[in-house]
Formats: structure tokens, sequence, C-alpha cells
């Protein structure tokens, strides 16, 4: 009996029902689907290396273009190490493919005893030796369609060098595309004679690795760590974005919770003389209160089984699709297995029925509250919205979200910035009711019946109105603070790169990898080439500031001490500088991450020593996360001794013709050696990248729109259904079809323009957050606010016409039925 | 003024039921008749296809001279609006509408002038017992005064035709009473025709005739 009480109402309204469920499990699955597949991909690096690691107990590493293998010989004879296996990696270039293979120098008689799996099997051990011979993982032969004994040309430089693939490595697809040989050799084909990228460490039985780790004194910009941890850089580079997709995922749910709360409460609200009659056959207000619950039980259960798997579906095509990077550009070339997460499973399983029984404990607990001998009179419903007429909490939950919104991020995630977004959130959506009454009362009459009607009908049941536009408020809110943050993101980007491309030609050794560059002669002879006004060469590498933090990139660019405060899109105020240090350019994310500001000093280091810059001002950079530092190349070379350099900027001399230097420049180093791009090309390509990265984005803001007209139209359909005696009754007396359907068409209208209004409103100040506090303590990117007027114009048109259509639809569906009935029923 | 002949109603379905079988009526201005009979016999789908809210299987309706089988339905609804006025068991009161703008619905329907409306609807409430009680809202109002409110909308803009529906089912005997006599009075003086469909003779006891409609049609 208890089970039919509990079903019955769900049944009896499938589609309602179902929209509920649909809501949840929308939430719940684009949760669970953006956790497996960063999981995933996580899982997959650690893995990586794991297996890389073999037997190691911690690796050591450097900047990326690697350290003096001296470092090397002084851990090998420390106290404590059993074994240390040196190794140098490269991701090097391919010509004519976009994506470097990472090539991996290994010495073999060390490896062997401790990193089996770069092994190959049954393989000549000698080949293992030669200087022109590679092993390939499975991966990478799939991906080169090569084979033992067919050869691989990687370039060095700008030259080509041909290799020899002797064998398949042992090791399971783990490792990726990786290619492995002689460290010697690979020291000599890369230009790094005496160079290591990382030495991995077996320590002597008894030795304890964090102790080990903590008494060890590395050179300046090199760090320790265990393999297993090897994936917590990763995970962190990750996180803020991670994070923004979890937060729209946990939107999306709220939303649903929020469309359970209003379908509930009208549904109780209209269910009131059949509550109030159980009560009066003897059931208990806890009773009452249980199977309303159930019912919001029941849904979520669905939803969240729902949710679950389609999240899995989701991820997978996601990974198909977008990549396990979700089109942010983190994880390019891995192609992880999709992983299930129990943790991850249970989470938003859980949060899915939360979601479902909060939007169903404020119904439940007022219908069980309910007086049985009022709530049997007809009428009576309007008591089951009297709570929502009190705004006070709505209002202290502004006010919270002001405050919230103040506050600093902690451990570099913003926080109080999502709990400020959150609060303003809640409070207006308990704001709703008031808002709502207020924004009709302002309505001027009109001599239309219809519309007369309708208005009066609103403004008589504000707080039933404000039920129906609880969803629609989430959602249009979080549809227009995304489109003005991403407007803004993007507008400011395009206006950046604008000013950071001023050459007419750009020229690069690799877009993908660090085995191309251009030597001191490549350099000398592009600029022999005629038609070239002005060169600028640019070196960038990544180097460890601090080595909880994933690496900053150096870039050192000629002429910076020149030409930086014209050039450079500067935040902020410029120092004055004495000169007794060389000056340094901080990005904003790195001034954020390394707490700098302009007149501070910071430590770089170079040629494994620290080297004192005074920060001249900060600058804005969209490109690199993780922070970027520039300096002038003079000062690098001098410091560094590195006197080649990754990217040229070229001006033309006046009447010289793009298509003459580029042809010039290719001649001279094969086409297939360098790249150019001019600054338009780049442009397009930056900003597709961007429109990329924020697909997920879309979709999400999709989804949660999707729900919300969904909750707006499952309002309204279930109030139209409501009124039929009101439609009976209005047909007795002589009002048309026509005139009924008019009426709630504007009814429609009128409660998606107020929804629109006040998601607008809060939209703004949401985007307002997200532009100024979650990106800016997330990415530590600063950005111009940018309103794109026309599609938010587009996307307000298209909702009403929706939510008008939608209205009127609901009306068509309660006309179906006989009119002269409707006015017999009491139920 | 209403002529109902040889009218035949069934509803289909599984179980399908004959609910009115060769029914004729004739009922002239200003004439005030009660319909009695068992439930379920067709009192209330009788009033309906006068009303033209539904169509009979056969037979003709013709209301002041318009037979009601040739219009569609928005015609049949502008027929309504201007000849008819319901009285329903359950008052049918807007909610959300005062009283008076609950009165004024019928000449807002028929685009009467606002000041011409505001003039009659005063009349009508000091008529029907409740002057000065036009700001009022329904649930304010008690279960005879509501459906005092029901008497002046089904009257205010003076129909040919007044369809009472077991207009004191929801009222006690003394409210009962005075609705009726409102009711008679209302008509009486408006000089309409009326039909009113009961159970209870005392409330057929007002009427100038009561008919019995039974199975085989009316009696009495």
């Amino acid at each position: 009996m208890t089970w039919r009480l509990v079903t019955g109402p769900i049944l009896q309204h499938p589609g309602r029902s179902l929209l509920c469920v649909l809501a949840i499990a929308m939430g719940v699955a684009l949760g669970f689907a953006v956790q497996l597949i960063n999981g995933s991909a996580i899982s997959e690096f650690t893995r990586a290396a794991q297996t890389l690691a073999g037997k190691a107990d911690l690796t050591v590493r450097g900047a990326r273009n690697g350290f003096d293998e001296a470092v090397y010989a002084a851990l090998a004879q420390r106290d404590g190490v059993a074994l240390a296996s040196p190794a140098l990696e490269v991701d090097a270039k391919l010509p004519g493919r976009d994506e470097p293979l990472r090539i991996i120098g290994i010495d073999v008689f060390r490896a062997g005893r401790l990193q089996p799996a770069l092994f190959a099997e049954g393989a000549d051990l000698l080949d293992s030796l030669r200087a022109d011979t590679v092993f390939l993982s499975a991966a990478a032969i799939e991906w080169l369609g090569a084979g033992r004994g067919d050869s691989l040309t990687v370039q060095s430089g700008l030259a080509q060098r041909t290799l020899r693939v002797a064998g398949t490595l042992t090791t399971d697809d783990t490792l990726g595309r990786v290619a492995v040989m002689d460290i010697a050799a690979a020291q000599a084909l890369f230009d790094r004679v005496g160079r290591l990228s990382r030495v991995d460490l077996r320590l002597a039985p008894g030795v304890d690795t964090d102790r080990f780790i903590a008494t060890l004194d590395l050179p300046p910009g090199m760090t320790a760590e265990r393999p297993r941890d090897a994936g917590s850089a990763t995970d962190r580079m990750t996180r803020a974005y991670r994070v923004n997709l979890d937060v729209l995922a946990l939107v999306a749910l709220f939303t649903g919770g929020l469309l359970v709360f209003s379908t509930q409460a009208l549904s109780v609200a209209q269910r009131r003389c059949q509550i109030a009659l159980l009560r009066v056959l003897g059931h208990t207000r806890r009773q009452v209160a249980g199977l309303l619950l159930a019912e919001g039980l029941m849904l979520g259960i669905v939803g969240a089984g729902l949710g679950l798997a389609g999240g899995l579906a989701l991820a997978r095509i996601a990974m198909e699709i977008v990549g396990a990077d979700l089109g942010a550009g983190y994880f390019r070339g891995v192609a992880p297995n999709l992983r299930i997460s129990p943790t991850a499973a249970l989470t938003f399983g859980l949060l899915g029925l939360a979601a479902a029984l909060a939007g169903s404990l404020g119904p439940a607990l007022e219908a069980a509250r309910a007086a049985p001998a009022a709530a049997l009179k007809s009428g009576d419903d309007q008591r089951a919205f009297a709570a929502l007429r009190l705004p006070w909490t709505g209002i202290a939950c502004l006010a919270a979200g002001a405050i919230l919104a103040s506050l600093p991020p902690i451990d570099d995630l913003p926080v109080f910035g999502y709990l400020a977004i959150a609060a303003l959130l809640m409070g207006t959506i308990l704001s709703l009711p008031v808002l709502t009454a207020f924004l009709l009362a302002r309505i001027p009459r009109t001599r239309y019946l219809a519309v007369t009607l309708a208005i009066e009908q609103l403004r008589a049941r504000p707080a039933q109105a404000a039920l129906s536009l609880a969803t629609i408020v989430a959602a249009v809110s979080l549809a227009v603070s995304m489109a003005v943050m991403v407007s803004s993101f993007r507008t400011s980007v395009d206006a950046w790169l604008e000013g950071i491309l001023p050459a007419d030609l750009y020229l690069r050794a690799s877009s993908g990898g660090d085995s191309a560059f251009f030597t001191e002669a490549d350099q000398s002879r592009i600029r022999a080439v005629p038609g070239i006004a002005r060169l600028e060469f640019l070196r960038w590498q990544q180097v460890l500031l601090d080595p909880a933090r994933p690496r900053v990139t150096l870039l050192a660019r000629d002429g910076v001490d020149t030409d930086a405060e014209r050039r450079l899109p500067l935040v902020g105020a410029i120092a004055t500088t004495d000169g007794s240090l060389p000056r340094a350019w901080l990005s904003e994310p790195a001034a954020a991450l390394y707490d700098r500001t302009p007149g501070n000093r910071i430590a770089i280091p170079l040629n494994g020593r620290m080297h004192e810059f005074i920060v001249a001002g900060i600058w804005r950079d969209y490109a690199r996360q993780n922070g970027a530092v520039l300096i002038d190349r003079a000062t690098y070379m001098a410091l560094s001794d590195d006197h080649s350099a990754n990217d040229a900027g070229i001006w033309l001399a006046p009447g010289a013709a793009t298509a003459d230097v580029t042809q010039a420049i290719e001649t001279g180093f094969g086409a297939e050696a360098i790249e150019f791009a001019t600054p338009g090309e780049i442009r397009a390509l930056s900003l597709s990248i961007f429109d990329r990265t924020f697909t997920v984005t879309y979709a999400l803001e999709a989804a949660a729109v999707l729900i919300g007209l969904v909750g707006l139209s499952s309002a309204i359909g279930s109030q139209v259904l409501a009124r039929r005696r009101e439609f009976g009754m209005l047909r007795h007396i002589g009002v048309t079809r026509g005139q009924i359907a008019r009426m709630l068409a504007t009814e429609g209208f009128v409660v998606a323009a107020v929804g629109l209004v006040i998601g607008s409103v809060l939209g703004f100040a949401m985007s307002f957050i997200l532009i100024h506090v979650v990106n800016r303590q997330s990415f530590h990117w600063g950005m111009q606010m940018h309103v794109p007027l026309v599609g938010l114009a587009l996307f307000v048109a298209v909702m009403l016409a929706l939510a008008t259509v939608t209205a009127r639809l609901a009306g068509r569906q309660a006309m179906t039925g006989d009119a002269v009935r409707a006015v017999k029923e009491d139920w | 003024m209403l002529s109902v002949r040889h009218l035949s109603k069934s509803y289909p379905g599984p179980r399908s039921r004959d609910v009115l079988h060769d029914v004729s009526l004739e009922l002239g201005a200003g004439e005030y008749v009660a319909i009695m009979g068992e439930s379920g016999v067709g009192k209330s789908t009788l009033l309906n296809l006068i009303a033209g809210l539904d169509a009979p299987d056969s037979g003709s309706i013709e209301l002041g001279g318009t037979a009601l089988a040739g219009l569609d339905d928005d015609a049949r609804t502008r027929l309504r609006r201007e000849k008819i006025g319901f009285v329903f068991q359950a008052f049918h009161v807007l909610p959300y509408l005062d009283i008076a703008r609950n009165v004024e619905l019928p000449l807002a329907l028929l685009d009467v002038p606002p000041m011409d409306r505001q003039r009659r609807v005063a009349t009508m409430l000091d008529a029907v017992g409740l002057g000065g009680r036009g700001g009022s809202l329904p649930r304010e109002l008690s279960g005879g005064e509501l459906q005092r409110v029901a008497i002046a909308r089904a009257l205010i803009h003076e129909p040919a035709l007044v369809l009472a529906d077991e207009p004191t089912g929801n009222l006690d005997p003394d409210n009962a009473a005075q609705v009726l006599e409102l009711l008679r009075e209302c008509v009486k003086t408006r000089g309409a025709a009326a039909i009113l469909v009961t159970h209870s003779d005392r409330a057929a006891a007002t009427a100038d005739r009561v008919l019995r409609l039974t199975a085989a049609g009316f009696t009495g």
C-alpha cells in the first residue's frame, strides 16, 4: 500500500516525473563524466611515470632543457644510493607531423637493472648502444606505422637525422608514444652533450625515501619526487579547469534539484486535499513527510542511476571527440583507457540523491505541517506557498554572497568565489516571490481582457510564479554569466593577440617539441635574407622556480630592455630600476603564483645557478597558465651561454613580399624544417583553440538552459492543468478558446520576461564574480568585461518565444479536455 | 425565446450511455423553469447543450431565433457571451480578481466602456446585497456571498437566459433560501428567462413551473 502511495503520484504525471529524473540525471552525468575523464588521464600519466621509473624510489628532475650531468655523478656516489640511472628526454620534432615523439636516452647498463620496461625483448644488445638505432613502444609503432628495420627521421636543430627502428619495447602501452636509444647517442643527436633530463635513484635497503629527499641539496631549479607523485603536478595543473567544470556540473545538479522542488511544491499544493485526507485517515505528520520524501528519493534513485550510466557514456564520447583534457590542451598525446572510479560514482550518485531529497524536503515538511481540516477546504492551496513569501533568508544569502566574493582563495582555489555565486543564486531564488511581485506590480494595466486576466492571475500568486521561475532564473543566470565571462575572455584574448603580434611574419623551428631550434649560424643566415627590415629572435624554455609548482616558461627576446614598456600589454605600474640587476617582466599568472609586484626581486635558475632579477612590470598573458617570465635575450645569453633560438619575428622591408621572404628562407633550410605563420593565422588558430577549450563549457551551459526551459514548461504545464476549472468557467461565460490561449501565452511571456530580467541581473552579478574573483584566483588572468549584447538579445528572444509557445501548448492540452466537465472537478 | 426539439445525446466509449432521448422544451421570455430528476438523467447535459458547450447527436436548439447547429465554436461562444448567464454549484469565482472585477468580466468580454461597466457593477452589487464590498477578494467572502457574486456576474450583462446548475448545492438552508429568492428576483426584474436545475423541492418551488426529466423525456 505504501509503495502505491509513493509511486501513485509519480506515475499519475509520468511526463513531469520524467523531467525531474532527467534533470537530476543530467547533473550527475556531467559531473561524473568530468571526474572519469580527468581521473583516467591523471591515472595514465602516473602509470606512465611509474613504468618509466621502474624500480626507482625517486626521480630527480630539472629544467626542461636539462641539467649538467655532473649532478648525476654526485647523486650516484651519495650514501644511501644503491643505483642511479641517468636519462635524457627530448620531445623530438618529426618532419611532416604536428606532434613530437618523446625520445628517451638511457644508459642501458644501469637502466637494465632499474627500468626493465625500457628494453626490447630479444633485441641485439649492440643495437642498444649504436648511435643510429631506436626502439619504439607499441603505441609509437602504431602511430608512425613503422616496424623493425624501418627508418625514422627526426629533426635536431634544423637538420634532419635518420634513425633505424631496431625493435619494440617490452613494456605495455602505459608509456604511450616513446622511443628509447642510447643516452650518449641521444645527447650527440640533439646537441645536448653533458646534459640530462632526469636521474632515477634506487636507494639502499633501509634508507627512508622521504628523509633522503629532505637531505638532498640539489642545484637551483631541480627537484626530487617519488614516481607515484608524478601525477600530482599534472593534477594540480588541471585542477583549476577541472574544478570549474565540476562547479558547472554542480550548478546543473542544483538546477535539477530546483526542478524537483518546484515540481513537488506545485504537486503537493495541488494534492493538498488528498494529503489532508491521509492525515484524516490516520497517517501521522512524520508518515506524510516520509511518503513525500520517498517520492523525491525515488526520483533521485532513478535520476542518479541514469546519470551514472549517462556519465559513463558521455565520458567515452567526450574522450573520443574532444580528448582526455576536454579540449583544454593539457593531455596531448595521451589516449587513456576510461577507468571507472567507484568513489566518483558514489559521490555523484549521492549528490543526485541529495539534490532530489533536498528539493522534496521543503514541500514535504510544509504538507506535513498543514492542518488537515483547513487543507481539505478548496482554496487552501495558497497557504502552501506562504513560507515562500518571506524574503529575509534570501536577503541574508545575497549579503553573504557580497561578503564571500571579497575573500581570498584557499590553496589557489576560488572556494569563496564559488560560494559567493551559490549564495547569490540561492538568495535570488529565495527572494523570487518578492522580486516577482515587485516587477509584476510595475506592469501597466491594459484594456485587453486576456492580458488583464493573465497579469492579475500572476500578481495574485507571486509564490507560484516564483516556483515556475526558479529553474529558469538559475539557468538564465548561468547562461548569461558564462556568456559574459567567455565573451569578455575572448574579446580580451583577441585584443591581447593583436597587441603581442606586431611583426609581419613569424618563423619557428617547431610548434611542438624541443629538438628543433635555430643555432647562431642559422640566425645569421636568416638575417642575410633580402627583404627583411628587422628581425627579433626568441628563446623559450621551462624552468622550475618552485618544486611544488609546475614549471614556468622563461622567454628571452631580443630588444626587451629597450621596448618592453612600449610593446608589452602591461597592467599596473612599472618599477624604476637603478640598473644594478637585470630586469624581468612577469606575466599576470607568474606574478600571482609567486607573489611578486614591480620592484620585487625574483631568482631564476640558469645554467645551474640562481640569478637575481628585478621585477620591472607585470604583463597580460593568456597563453601560459603556469606563468611566464620575459627577459632580454642578450642577458639570457650572457647568463646561460645558450645562443640558440626557437622563434623569430620578421618585419618586412618596404616593398618586400611575404612570399618572397618565406621562399628564400625555406630554400635555405628546407620547408619541412621550419614553420611560418602570419599574425592573422596565429590569431585564428589561437581563437579556435580558445573556442575548443570552451566546448565543454558551452555544452554544460546548454544543458543547464535546457533544464531551465524544461522546468519552466513543466511548472507552467502543471499550473495550467490545475486551473482547468477556471478555464471551464471562463468558457461558460463566453471566453473563446483563442482568448484563453492568448491569456496563457501572455502568462508564459510575462513569467519568462520576469525570469529573464531577474536571471540576467543575477547573471551579470555572477559574471562579475567569475571575471574578477573566480578567473583571477583560478588562472590569475585579468580581463576587460564585455557584454555580448547581440547574442544575449537573441538568447532572450528565443527564451521568450519558447516560454510563450510552451504556455500556449500547455493551454491547448488543458483545453482538450471537456471544459464542461472541468467545472465539476473537485480534485 | 428558447426552443429545444427532439434532442438526443449519448456518450460513446466502452460503456456508452444514452443520456437524453428525444427531449423537447419551449421557454418563453421571462419564464422561470425548474428541472428536476435523478442523478445521471441528463439535467446538466441539457444545460450544456442549450449553452452550446456540447453538441447534440440529433435534434435542434434555437436561442433567441438563432439555431445553434449552424454555428462554429467561436460563434456559439459569442452567443453565450451575449445571451446567457451561468450560475454554478461551486460558485467558480476567479480567486485572483476582486469581487467587482469578477462581476465586471462579462461586460469586459462585451467591450462595454469602462465607465459604464463601473456604474453597472456598483448597481448590480447593491442589488445582490454586496454594495461597498467590490474591493474584497473572494477568499474574504462566505459561500452564500460568493454565490451572490456568481448571480451578479450571471446577470450583469442582462442576458436573455440564465442557466443555474444546482446553485444551492453548496449552501446551508438559510443561505440557500436567500440565494434562491435573490436569483428569482433578479431574473424577474430583468425580464430574463431562467432554467434552474436542482434536486431540491424547496428550490424547485421558487420556479414558475417544474419539469421532471426522466429517461423517457420530460414529464409533469
